[in-house]
């Protein structure tokens, strides 16, 4: 009997993805967006906070390491390298920290409103992703200012951001999903990010680890590929590639293997909790 | 039932691009289907992993909780639906098994349209911005476009009547404008299905006022509404249908008048089926006053037919009865009979007094008392109370029942004050 004007569709519940791709679209922009104003709103500096709280790290730690300790003075431009290191990793860090509570933060949005859950994690990283933007403008005044550049293969930055923003929103979809029914979530990554920062080449470069057969483990964690190529292309030609440093084109497979396993996994278990999140809260 | 009828179609308002075509009562705007929704509780909740690692193999048990039981149902397009039922019923849950927010085990949803929930008003509305980006948040959420949300913008402003204050920050706004902001939004959105939960009870009496025109003017409009509500006077005003639900299943659907009627029933039946099954003992402490001297034995609300009731509809007659049984000599006796209301405000009230030269009560001698009137009252839960009295100077109370037999009247419409009141009304312009 139903000859309806429009075609019935039908409504199959939440999902994370529901409601089309452009309001999707629209919608993850919008509160990244407003996230990033809200971020710093109200303080005196405004948006320079973002470029603040990594200027400040890198001072802390340049003074510790390379003042006091003389550490990377064996390391090319290692004030530079220091910089873009804490810059790329400060990105990682702060959009999966922000995602694992992420979820909670939005109740209302996923309890109150049809909502495309996937929103909420992609926004975070979209948040982030805008820090970065900003952050990465400073790291190449350092680089000018210290008469490294320009150089071209600078170009090649995103083959690598590209990478890192996949696995940062894989991550950050995992987390998310998780700390609905695991509230542990939340230390745990507390402590692994920690973790991950020492067993990354941030502060130290990759080929000063001894011994050697240290340096393999350094380089299999992805993000050490990211910054290790990052490195080379951008701050300091004559140190090795990823794949110079690990020995092999053949080794590119391992990180780029976890980008897409890791952000394969986060869809697909983000997409699986996504109905029932609003009963689970 | 002609009225059912919805009206016909007028064409939306705005420069909505998503105005709605033409609508034809008779197509079906929302179909549901053997809906079922169960809850599992879990009874020991697993929320840390260390748990789940000392005990890898125990299964998790649930409460399961049968929240929706098979619902069907269909809305024409351009029908203002109500959804009534008593808290827990489900019906909230079916709202937002509709709405998308929770996903049905069992049974389908179909809308044909565009359709926006409104569980909560200004969902999303962040208190650190201005009421211009809420806006656009707010519409975006709704599935406009920020391009039509930036369109809109000065028709919801106007709407909320906030010129003044676009660009004040939102938590600056006072509750109600925030309120008014929010329904702007929503009556601006050009969604032609709207779900609604009682998103009124917020707001000044002016601007309910205006939300109420408002749902009027949407439902000339030819929008499709349906409305969660506990509020019968909306469904009865609004509503081409509605719908009871009991327990996670529909127990009736249909006329709004009959389903307010069996709704308030219900809603009273249970209520004090716990507190009030019978007679209140008397209030005179036996201790103190080792012989009762009488007693209100009795009272209660008369139907039409003479049966015992508690429901009183405004406008029909209102009975009340008492019975008093003395039980020894009560001389000059006075009875006064009185209705007062939730807060303890006596509302309506009589006496016999001075009731001069009435020969004195004898033990076994019994009164009824009967009260009849036009029910003024206005909507809400009201008490009778009956009191004896002695003496012509002096007076001594012999018994009394008070805050006994709730009643319920319902159905008021016009009813500003606490009663109804004959009166006229004129206001000359410019005398």
């Amino acid at each position: 009997m139903s000859t309806a004007l429009e075609p019935a569709q039908e409504i199959r519940g939440p999902s994370a993805y529901g409601g089309g791709w452009r309001r999707f679209m629209h919608l993850t922009w919008l509160i990244a967006v407003t996230d990033y104003r809200l971020t710093y709103f109200g303080s005196a500096l405004g948006y320079l906070w973002s470029l603040m709280r990594p200027l400040a790290l890198f001072g802390v730690l340049y003074l510790v390491f390379s003042s006091f300790l003389k550490f990377g003075d064996d390391i090319h431009n290692y004030r530079d390298l220091l910089l873009l290191n804490i810059v790329l990793f400060m990105f990682f860090s702060e959009a999966s920290g922000q995602a694992v509570r992420a979820v909670l933060n939005r109740e209302t949005l996923v309890r109150k409103m049809h909502f495309p859950r996937m929103v909420i994690p992609l926004s975070v990283v979209l948040t982030s992703m805008l820090n970065l933007a900003g952050n990465l403008v400073a790291v190449f005044v350092f680089l000018l200012i210290d008469g490294v550049g320009p150089r071209w293969t600078w170009l090649l930055l995103p083959l690598l951001l590209i990478p890192l923003v996949m696995f940062t929103a894989g991550v950050s979809m995992i987390l998310s999903s998780l700390y609905v029914s695991y509230r542990d979530v939340g230390p745990i990554w507390s402590v692994l990010t920690q973790l991950l920062f020492y067993a990354t080449p941030v502060l130290y470069a990759v080929e000063k680890v001894d011994p050697k057969s240290l340096q393999k483990i350094v380089l299999s964690n992805p993000l050490s590929a990211i910054l290790q190529q990052a490195r080379h292309w951008l701050v300091d030609p004559s140190a090795p590639s990823f794949a110079g440093a690990i020995g092999g084109f053949a080794w590119w497979l391992l990180p780029v293997g976890v980008f897409f396993a890791v952000c394969g996994f986060g869809l697909w278990i983000f997409n699986h909790e996504a109905p029932r999140i609003a009963e689970r809260l | 039932m002609p009225d059912l009828a919805p009206a016909g179609a007028a064409p939306a308002t705005g420069s909505g691009a998503a105005a709605p075509k033409e609508p034809t009562p008779r197509h079906t705007a929302i179909e549901v289907e053997g809906l079922e929704k169960t809850f599992r509780i879990p009874k020991h909740q697993v929320q840390t992993l260390k748990e789940r690692a000392l005990h890898p193999f125990r299964r998790q048990e649930y409460d399961e909780l049968n929240v929706l039981r098979g619902v069907s149902f269909e809305i024409p397009n351009g029908e203002f639906f109500g959804i009534v039922g008593r808290n827990g019923s489900g019906k909230s849950t079916l709202l937002k098994c509709m709405a998308g927010i929770y996903r049905a085990d069992e049974g389908t949803i179909k809308v044909a349209g565009r359709m926006s929930p409104f569980i909560e008003l200004g969902v999303g509305f962040n208190p650190d911005l201005t009421a211009r980006d809420n806006v656009v948040i707010n519409a975006v959420m709704m599935g406009l476009t920020p391009q039509e949300a930036r369109d809109r913008f000065d028709d919801i402003i106007a709407f909320a009547e906030l010129e003044q204050f676009v660009d004040m920050k939102l938590k600056n706004y006072s509750s109600g404008m925030q309120v008014r902001l929010a329904f702007a939004v929503m009556v601006q959105s050009g969604s032609n299905i709207l779900l609604i939960d009682e998103v009124l009870a917020v707001g000044d009496a002016a601007f309910q006022q205006r939300c109420l025109d408002e749902f009027q003017r949407l439902r000339d409009e030819g929008r499709t509404i349906v409305l969660v509500t506990h509020d019968m006077t909306m469904v009865e005003r609004f509503c081409h249908r509605a719908l009871l639900l009991t327990d996670g299943e529909i127990e009736m659907i249909g006329d709004p008048h009959e389903v307010g009627r069996r709704y308030v029933e219900r809603n009273f039946e249970s209520f004090h089926a716990l507190p009030a099954g019978e007679p209140e003992p008397p209030q005179n402490d036996e201790r103190k006053q080792p012989l009762v001297r009488a007693e209100v034995t009795d009272v209660w609300l008369e139907g039409p037919d003479g049966e015992r009731v508690e429901v009183v509809a405004h406008g029909d007659t209102l009975r009340l009865h008492a019975t008093i049984e003395s039980k020894a000599h009560v001389r000059d006796p006075i009875v006064d009979f009185w209705v007062d209301d939730e807060e303890d405000a006596r509302i309506l009230a009589t006496s016999t007094r001075p009731w001069d030269d009435q020969p004195p009560l004898e033990p076994g001698d019994t009164l009824h008392v009967t009260v009849e009137t036009r029910n003024v009252l206005r909507d809400g839960r009201y008490h009778i109370g009956c009191s004896l009295l002695s003496g012509s100077a002096a007076l001594d109370i012999v018994a009394l029942v008070n805050r006994h037999k709730p009643f319920h009247s319902y159905g008021a419409e016009r009813v500003y004050g606490l009663i109804e009141f004959e009166h006229t009304l004129r206001v000359d312009r410019n005398p």
